[in-house]
């Protein structure tokens, strides 16, 4: 059928050299048929077509109606007996129903009918059924001359737009009116016979997408994690084991300076542990750590509370990566001196509500830095190249309170889609309160700086609700289909929002 | 960290009206504090509604968290008045609060004052009562270290008695109400009210309530509670008299030093405050407010040093005076050095000691390192020039994590996506659902979750795996999905905290069959990228020993044991098709099976 349809195709443009419309040349053949014979032979470059679009009104069963029995307004008119008596509203009410109704209003407006008293007496002998007449028009022409007419029409609901497509045909590049059988693919059998020399090939549609691979994928964040790894790596910094989850208070606050009245510590902000629940021993060190918080030292006056050993053995999940930072100070300063480069990202926890920005345990980027030059001047210069390797290149520092910290600092950067300066970390300068009884000598400051790493993930991703991101409730097909980690590319709705922002 | 309202007509009036909103913002932002809101930008007012501006402080800063404290602290910082000196006057008999013994199994402490003269307005009379309340809600943390009570003076007589006694031994009429009632009716009236109930836990079960009376033995407060409604204080209030009874007696002195310091400003003689003297059961007498300002030593060089700036003596004094900080030159020892450097005989030309005292306004600043902040801010943040001197160090990955990263990337190229899910689940998640038993020596558990999802944290990667499955029954079968990360378990033998991380891998298949050699086969790639041989028990590799695993079904499940080249057996995990009743507990619908394994004896 279909390479009949084609071969005829084929000879009428041989005999006629075009096809004007395709619906008058081959009245009984579906324009579903027609475009697939001219799809297969524009493939085979025999043919060019162009889609012709034909619009055309018909009736709707309500105009059918109408012509079949009259408008609504001429079956008014003739319910309507002639002379002065007419006939009561009630009577043609309950006669006529839902004619008398609707047809009513247009009676009137058309002077054809009038009210007389309780009754409606006509006004004129007879009248012209304009409605009907142009239905019957729009019937047998598929249109009407006056387009007011289709527009009323189609207002009232009588009648219904439909369109029909239909084709113009002219001879391709490659025109004959022989058809050959064409090959979908290169096959082995193929190459074994040497028919692929003669083979026709069916040609690609190249605007379409292939296969899926049935590949695996890494999930985002640690995408976004090994990107700040990478960063870290090319500036220097050294690895902080922080497979460590549940911590003491003492490495989680007490040894960061952080007094035990302190609103971090409370159970609402805090996981405390029920098993284990305390330490078994604190660092030998734990009475300096005392002294600090109770008198004072290092030319601090200190907090001057009576400091308890059993509220720093409580065992907490830890609150921050610093927990394994002071640590690794503690370690560094047993040691001679040397300016090290510390990092981290790996989960902390917090109790709090989860919400579409937060949840109870998340990952924390932390870098430190120790030594003898730190100062505020070259840590902000720090700041600025790290945050350069992510693509962020316009940075500003609000002054901030820390426990452990001071100087500190909020860092903030330029959101060109919000128009505003958003808050992306924060850092400081660990305070002598808390490195001194680390062990470590007077004049090596040691600076740090953190932010999480889920919300750069989101702002590069896309994803608006945390808990899609992290945490059983990811999307698989998310994870399947997001693009690789460019920190300093645009990505997600970056690049949608320029390409919103080019357009406009 | 505090938020504070701030009546936006009033503070840009104070300031000259210099700033609009944005501008404001500005100055607050290099000021250190945060403007969060504008009411009048982001709602519109009601007729005769004054627009408030919505601050946050920092935690430290409790004398920024009232309008006066704001406005004087910025027109200090802005140069456009000068730092006030507190004083307290010369009296010759001064109020006495005399303590009794009982108070100390309570709530020890008592400090009092007197503000003269003061001249209240309702805009006063309300920053005082919000201040109380951000003091309350912050350093004293909800009342049970501090609680303030003010008092009309002129409606008291001393001396006055801090006292601790029985509940039913109390009565007063408390603040606003009308009813007389004793300390358990007190107790009754507040459970339902939202304001007062938060602190009846810091006395109720205690068999004595403390109590200040005044010489004609009534009560005037029911600390941390409620004041009485005879010595309350209205617009028309002249004398104010204040008592703050407290658990912890540096907090208490700061309390008071700030509440007086924020409103002395509109006593009779302003900035003057009239001291009073509390006598102690043994007899010991101190007079409260002390207003001295404590003498700290710093230097030029190690401010500019901590900042990264190059200030001349001038300079920083100057800048330190913005940040209300009086310093000076120390002269004693400047003239040392300066006769040291005509001499030739030092070095530390760019050194000079300099003496700063810290108003009582400033109770935070506990260290040299807090100077070199208040310099930090005085000069700019963003002023600050940037030095490129940090030393050269190497990096290095932590081997865990390298490892870690070499199997997430083997079972990625292998066709198997990564997942990530909590390390928190419920216990029954963990042990139940698992069919597994809480042996009472695995699980580590959390105090104070607030819902059942964090009861415990995971020791198998297992749970949130399925949920991750159940989570995406959208997803087209096969699953395929993996994740690389630690488990923790308690382990008594561990020094310190007596629980430790796992780093383990797990992996889930699920389709129509449980296909157990596709999850196998996943196992076997990442034992070949690990160089491990696939052998029999007793060579070094690994090998597959049928095991009997609850969660996994009857004679459809192994232990994975590895063994290293000196021959020693470790069990890694364990593999196998899970049991049909585990994915009904976790409401899957098609078979799965899985591998969790230890990857630790890789490193």
């Amino acid at each position: 059928m279909s390479e009949e349809l084609k071969l005829s195709i084929l000879n009428k443009l041989e005999s006629e050299n075009s096809i004007a419309d395709t619906k008058t040349a081959f009245v009984d053949v579906s324009p579903e048929t027609i475009l697939g014979a001219l799809k297969s032979l524009e493939s085979q470059e025999k043919v060019n077509y162009k889609t012709l679009t034909t619009e055309f009104w018909t009736i709707e069963a309500e105009g059918q109606d109408q012509i079949d029995n009259g408008s609504y307004e001429a079956r008014i008119f003739y319910a309507v007996p002639a002379g002065e008596e007419g006939i009561t509203i009630a009577e043609l009410n309950s006669k006529y129903g839902k004619v008398a109704s609707l047809g009513q209003g247009k009676a009137f407006q058309n002077k054809w009918v009038k009210k007389n008293g309780s009754s409606i007496v006509r006004l004129v002998d007879s009248i012209v059924d304009q409605i009907k007449a142009d239905l019957e028009v729009v019937q047998a022409t598929g249109s009407h001359p006056n387009t007011n007419v289709i527009r009323d029409l189609k207002r009232r609901s009588l009648i219904k737009q439909n369109k029909v497509l239909s084709y113009s045909v002219s001879k391709g590049a490659n025109f004959s009116t022989e058809l050959k059988k064409q090959a979908t693919d290169l096959t082995v059998e193929m190459l074994h016979s040497g028919a692929w020399k003669n083979a026709e090939f069916k040609k690609f549609n190249f605007d379409s997408l292939g296969v899926n691979p049935s590949g695996g994928h890494l999930h985002p964040l640690m995408k976004v994690r090994e990107e700040f790894r990478q960063i870290f790596f090319d500036t220097g910094f050294e690895e902080m084991p922080t497979n460590e989850f549940v911590v003491s208070s003492f490495w989680n606050f007490d040894a960061l300076f952080v007094p035990q009245q302190h609103a971090a510590r409370d159970l609402q902000d805090t996981f405390f542990l029920k098993e284990p629940a305390v330490a078994t021993e604190l660092p030998e060190f734990w009475e300096t750590v005392k002294d600090v918080h109770e008198k004072g030292g290092y030319g601090s006056i200190g907090y001057r509370y009576p400091w308890s050993q059993e509220e720093a053995k409580k065992l907490v999940l830890r609150t921050h990566t610093t927990a394994v930072s002071s640590q690794m100070l503690h370690k560094l300063a047993q040691e001679p001196y040397r300016p090290a480069k510390y990092f981290s990202i790996d989960r902390v926890y917090r109790n709090e509500a989860v919400d579409a920005t937060h949840l109870a345990e998340f990952h924390q980027v932390e870098g430190i830095i120790a030594d003898k030059n730190m100062s505020l001047g070259s840590l902000i210069a720090f700041m600025d190249r790290f945050f350069q390797k992510m693509g962020i290149t316009k940075l500003r520092f609000k002054p901030a309170y820390n426990p452990y910290t001071e100087p500190s600092l909020e860092i903030f950067s330029w959101h060109e889609g919000l128009n505003t300066w958003v808050e992306i970390g924060n850092s400081g300068m660990f305070r002598p309160e808390m490195l001194r009884p680390l062990g470590l000598e007077e004049g090596v400051q040691v600076a740090g700086f953190g932010l999480s790493l889920e919300r750069p993930t989101m702002i590069k991703y896309g994803v608006d609700n945390i808990r899609a991101l992290v945490g059983h409730k990811v999307d698989l097909g998310m994870v399947e289909s997001n693009p690789a980690c460019r920190l300093d590319k645009k990505m997600g709705k970056e690049v949608f929002q320029s390409a919103v922002e080019t357009a406009n | 960290m505090p938020t504070i309202n701030i009546d936006k007509q009033d503070l840009f009036e104070y300031l000259d009206n210099q700033y609009n909103t944005a501008q404001f913002r500005e100055l607050c932002f290099e000021f250190g504090i945060e403007l969060e809101e504008d009411t009048s930008e982001k709602f519109v007012l009601a007729p005769g509604e004054r627009a408030q501006l919505k601050i946050d402080i920092p935690a430290n800063r409790y004398d920024l968290l009232c309008f006066e404290g704001l406005t004087r602290a910025l027109g200090i910082f802005l140069g456009r008045e000068p730092s006030p000196t507190y004083r307290v006057a010369h009296t010759e008999n001064p109020h006495r609060i005399m303590v009794s013994a009982d108070c100390a199994q309570i709530r020890p402490f008592v400090v009092g004052a007197v503000l003269r003269g003061v001249k209240l307005t309702k805009e006063r009379y309300q920053s005082l009562i919000d201040l109380q309340d951000k003091l309350h809600n912050n350093l004293c943390r909800r009342r049970t270290l501090v609680s303030i009570g003010t008092h009309d003076l002129d409606t008291v007589e001393g001396p006055f008695t801090y006292e601790a006694r029985r509940p039913e031994d109390i009565r007063f009429v408390p603040l606003n109400q009308k009813e007389e009632m004793d300390g358990h009716r007190v107790i009754e009236f507040y459970e339902t009210e939202m304001h007062i109930k938060k602190f009846l836990h810091i006395i109720r079960d205690s068999p004595v309530y403390p109590v200040v009376y005044d010489a004609q033995g009534r009560v005037m407060s029911l600390p941390p509670l409620i004041n009485s409604e005879h010595s309350k204080i209205t617009l028309d209030t002249k004398n104010i008299f204040i008592e703050i009874t407290a658990t912890d007696i540096t907090k208490v002195n700061m309390v008071l030093n700030i509440i007086l310091t924020m409103f002395s400003g509109y006593c009779s003689e302003p900035f003057t405050v009239e001291p009073v003297e509390v006598v102690y059961p043994d007899g010991e007498t101190l007079v409260y407010p002390n207003f001295e300002r404590r003498t700290m030593t710093t230097s030029t060089k190690y401010l500019n040093g901590i900042v990264g700036v190059q200030k001349s003596n001038d300079e920083i004094i100057a800048l330190l005076n913005k940040m209300s900080l009086d310093a000076s030159l120390d002269k004693k020892t400047n003239a040392v050095s300066g006769l040291l450097k005509k001499m030739s005989l030092s070095d530390k030309s760019e050194d000079s000691q300099i003496i700063v005292k810290v108003p009582v306004t400033r109770p935070d600043i506990l260290q040299e390192c807090d100077i070199a902040g208040c310099l930090g801010i005085a000069f700019g943040y963003n002023n600050i020039p940037r030095a490129q001197n940090n030393s050269a160090t190497v990096g290095k990955a932590l081997p865990l994590n390298k490892l870690t990263d070499l199997v997430r990337k083997e079972m990625a190229m292998a066709g198997w996506t990564e997942a990530l899910t909590l390390s928190l689940c419920s216990h029954d998640e963990s042990f139940k659902f698992l069919r597994r038993t809480d042996p009472g020596t695995e699980a580590v558990v959390l105090a104070n979750p607030m819902t059942i999802e964090f009861q415990v944290c995971r020791s198998t990667m297992l749970p949130g795996l399925l949920k991750t499955i159940r989570e995406n029954k959208k997803h087209a079968i096969p699953f395929k999905i993996f994740e690389v990360s630690d488990v923790v378990f308690k382990n008594p033998e561990l020094k310190g905290t007596g629980a430790q991380n796992e780093r383990r891998a797990c992996a889930l298949f699920s389709s129509r069959m449980a296909q157990f050699e596709v999850i196998q086969g996943l196992l076997d790639t990442i034992m070949q990228s690990l160089n491990v041989r696939h052998t029999r028990k007793g060579a070094a590799g690994y090998y597959l020993a049928e095991a009997e695993l609850p969660t996994y079904l009857s004679g459809r499940s192994a232990s994975v044991v590895y063994t290293d080249e000196d021959l020693n057996e470790v069990v890694l995990g364990s593999i196998g098709v899970m049991h049909p009743e585990v994915l009904v507990n976790f409401e899957l619908d098609y078979p799965v099976s899985a591998f969790e394994i230890n990857i630790e004896p890789f490193l």
